[in-house]
């Protein structure tokens, strides 16, 4: 146990002296900001390696979370550019409304829109979830759900053109919280921020992974009916963790919004939630850092061979995504286990079938 | 002999206009062990899944004060009824002690569950021991050997601290001195609480039944000590004539 924790905490030293003192050195400003960007791609994957990779929720919704933390973010940073009492540059600009809507004011509170990003979607996550984890909507309809949902938020957002900038989105951001965004240094910053969040998320994730909790969950996901036997309500276990991992999306769309300036319905709608669950896949859905470092190698595969064929990339990304669940279902981490698995000797065999001792106590 | 008695009254399950279970009258004092016997399809698993919530029922089931039929299964997990499945289900990639520990914790708030098990608690050590998996506690279950599973759920239900174990057919598929060693564990499991064993293994129930109750097509067929059953003329020729 102790060394275990050792090489944990050896992990995230080494994690953290990557992310804070070898990429911003060895990056140029704008590789370092595609980097952020990863990074808050992967922060949804650690959620999501939570709630499917041990929980067996298939999330593919989370754009949804990633959506509602990122515009909540937005928001605040319109009307914080827009200055008091003044309405952000793309409503004037349409010139259909007279006021501010109701909706949007509470967002120029910092100390609104802040916790919101995070509590906002936990809020969705946990009435959605009441609904459907004690109906017993399970599998392949959960995973429907979760996709009509992040299409419908999406299709709403793209409606309210006057309101929500449509399919533009929110962007265009000058400042956050005071800081200017076109300085590389305050850039840079930001990328800091997303790297400290996401060793923050990968440590609660361990946490929740090693708790008895974490055990519990694996055995909801393994056998449902048995945990409910033994006397606890599944539903209750599932809705802890998939409200984390919304939580976890939506502070990762939240930070998406300053390190890459945008935040529309296409990054949201059915296409980026299952992009989302592809890099988990690839890289591990069940250990800790595999949908980390699966989100990061996706999105970048994405980005430098979408350049190129960009026609190509979405049959690529599908054939990846069916040859990883097809072949290796624990994804790259599984790859890495087996090779240390090899370097050590095997355990002793399981010795054969010791009768319980009131047996033996008696035909002795 | 204590533990707390079922009462059954009028037990009836349908299937799609088919009644699996087709008023059942039982009645199990506190401490027995009664066998539950009958063909295949007479309706012995229905009964142990309408009595533990699983399936929809009418009539009634008593367990102690409490009436059983209406509520959700884990409700009735909580009041102290606890069962095993015709085939072992345990958590295949969670280790022994786990499982063992995931049975006991019902009752856990959540602050004991965010945190990591630091120690063995005393209910799962006295189990492992009980149970004779001591040794293998840290083996993920799916490696244990059929026999050794089923074990492994009786201790679940042990250190989950049912009053009344409802086992289903526990040593099918067990070896002769497996099937010896799981009818002592009923024995010692038995002396403070109430167990009902569905079996077709007919030497089994000779040597460790208290009580049997044969089951018919849904419907009580004889009911009484081992001796007053196999005597039974009905019985006979429905079901030990038979198998
Ligand atoms: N969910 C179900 N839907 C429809 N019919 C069912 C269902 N479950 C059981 N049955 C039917 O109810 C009858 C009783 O089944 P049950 O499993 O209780 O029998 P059993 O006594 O446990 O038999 P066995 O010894 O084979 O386990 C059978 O005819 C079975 O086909
Ligand atoms: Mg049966």
């Amino acid at each position: 146990m102790r060394s275990l924790s050792w090489r944990a905490g050896a992990g995230f030293a080494v994690g953290a002296v990557l992310l804070f003192g070898v990429a911003p050195f060895a990056l140029s400003d704008f590789r370092l900001s595609l980097l952020a960007k990863y990074l808050c791609l992967a922060m949804v994957a650690v959620g999501i390696g939570l709630a499917w990779g041990r929980g067996g929720l298939l999330t593919l919704g989370q754009g949804v979370f990633f959506g509602l933390g990122g515009y909540a973010m937005a928001m605040h940073m319109k009307l914080a550019d827009a200055g008091p009492g003044e309405m952000p540059d793309f409503m004037q600009l349409y010139g259909q409304l007279d006021a501010l809507p109701w909706w949007w004011r509470p967002f120029a509170n910092p100390a609104f829109a802040l916790p919101a990003t995070v509590l906002l979607p936990m809020l969705v996550a946990f009435l959605l979830g009441s609904l459907v984890f004690r109906r017993r909507v399970r599998g392949a309809y959960f995973a429907i759900l979760s996709q009509a949902l992040a299409a419908a938020m999406a299709i709403l957002l793209i409606g309210q053109q006057g309101t929500t900038g449509g399919t533009n989105g929110l962007t265009d951001f000058q400042g956050f919280f005071g800081y200017d965004l076109d300085d590389p240094v305050n850039q840079r910053m930001v990328y800091f921020i997303v790297a400290g969040v996401l060793l923050l998320l990968l440590a609660i994730a361990r946490q929740l992974m090693r708790s008895r909790y974490g055990e519990l969950l694996v055995a909801v996901r393994d056998s449902e009916e048995r945990v409910r036997f033994l006397g606890y309500n599944p539903a209750n276990v599932k809705l802890v963790a998939y409200v984390t991992a919304a939580g976890m999306a939506g502070l990762a769309g939240a930070l998406f919004v300053p390190a890459v300036g945008i935040i529309n319905p296409a990054l949201i709608g059915i296409v980026p939630s299952i992009e989302f669950v592809i890099g988990v896949a690839v890289g591990g859905r069940a250990s800790l850092l595999g949908p980390v470092l699966g989100a990061v190698a996706v999105a970048w595969a994405k980005t430098t061979l979408s350049e190129e064929f960009p026609a190509a990339w979405t049959y690529l990304q599908g054939l990846l995504f069916v040859l990883v669940v097809a072949f290796l279902p624990g994804g790259l981490a599984s790859v890495v286990r087996l090779l240390r698995r090899r370097r050590r000797p095997p355990p002793d065999p399981a010795p054969v079938s010791p009768a319980p001792v009131v047996a033996q106590e008696v035909t002795a | 002999m204590s533990g707390t008695g079922l009462v059954v009254r009028d037990l009836r399950v349908v299937f799609d206009g088919f009644a699996a279970v087709d008023g059942v009258d039982l009645e199990v004092a506190p401490g027995d062990i009664r066998f539950l016997i009958g063909p295949n399809g007479a309706g012995k698993t229905t009964l142990v899944d309408a009595v533990t919530g699983l399936v929809k029922a009418t009539g009634s089931a008593r367990f102690g004060d409490e009436e059983l039929l209406g509520r959700p299964v884990h409700r009735i997990a909580r009041m102290g009824v606890g069962r095993t499945f015709q085939t072992a289900t345990v958590f295949e990639e969670l280790t022994v002690l786990q499982n063992l520990d995931i049975a006991a914790g019902a009752g856990r708030g959540a602050l004991t569950l965010l945190r990591r098990r630091r120690s063995v608690p005393a209910a799962v050590s006295a189990a492992l021991e009980t149970i004779g998996l001591a040794a293998l506690r840290d083996l993920p279950a799916g490696s244990l050997a059929h026999g050794q599973k089923q074990w492994l759920e009786i201790g679940m239900l042990l250190v989950q601290d049912v009053k009344l174990l409802l086992l289903d057919e526990p040593v099918a598929g067990m070896s002769h001195d497996e099937r010896d060693a799981t009818g002592e564990l009923l024995r010692v499991v038995s002396a403070d609480r109430t167990v009902v064993v569905i079996e077709h293994d007919m030497d089994f129930m000779r040597n460790f039944a208290n009580t049997v109750t044969v089951l018919h097509a849904g419907k009580v067929l004889s009911q009484g000590t081992v001796a007053q059953v196999q005597a039974d003329p009905a019985v006979q020729q429905v079901y030990l004539g038979v198998g």
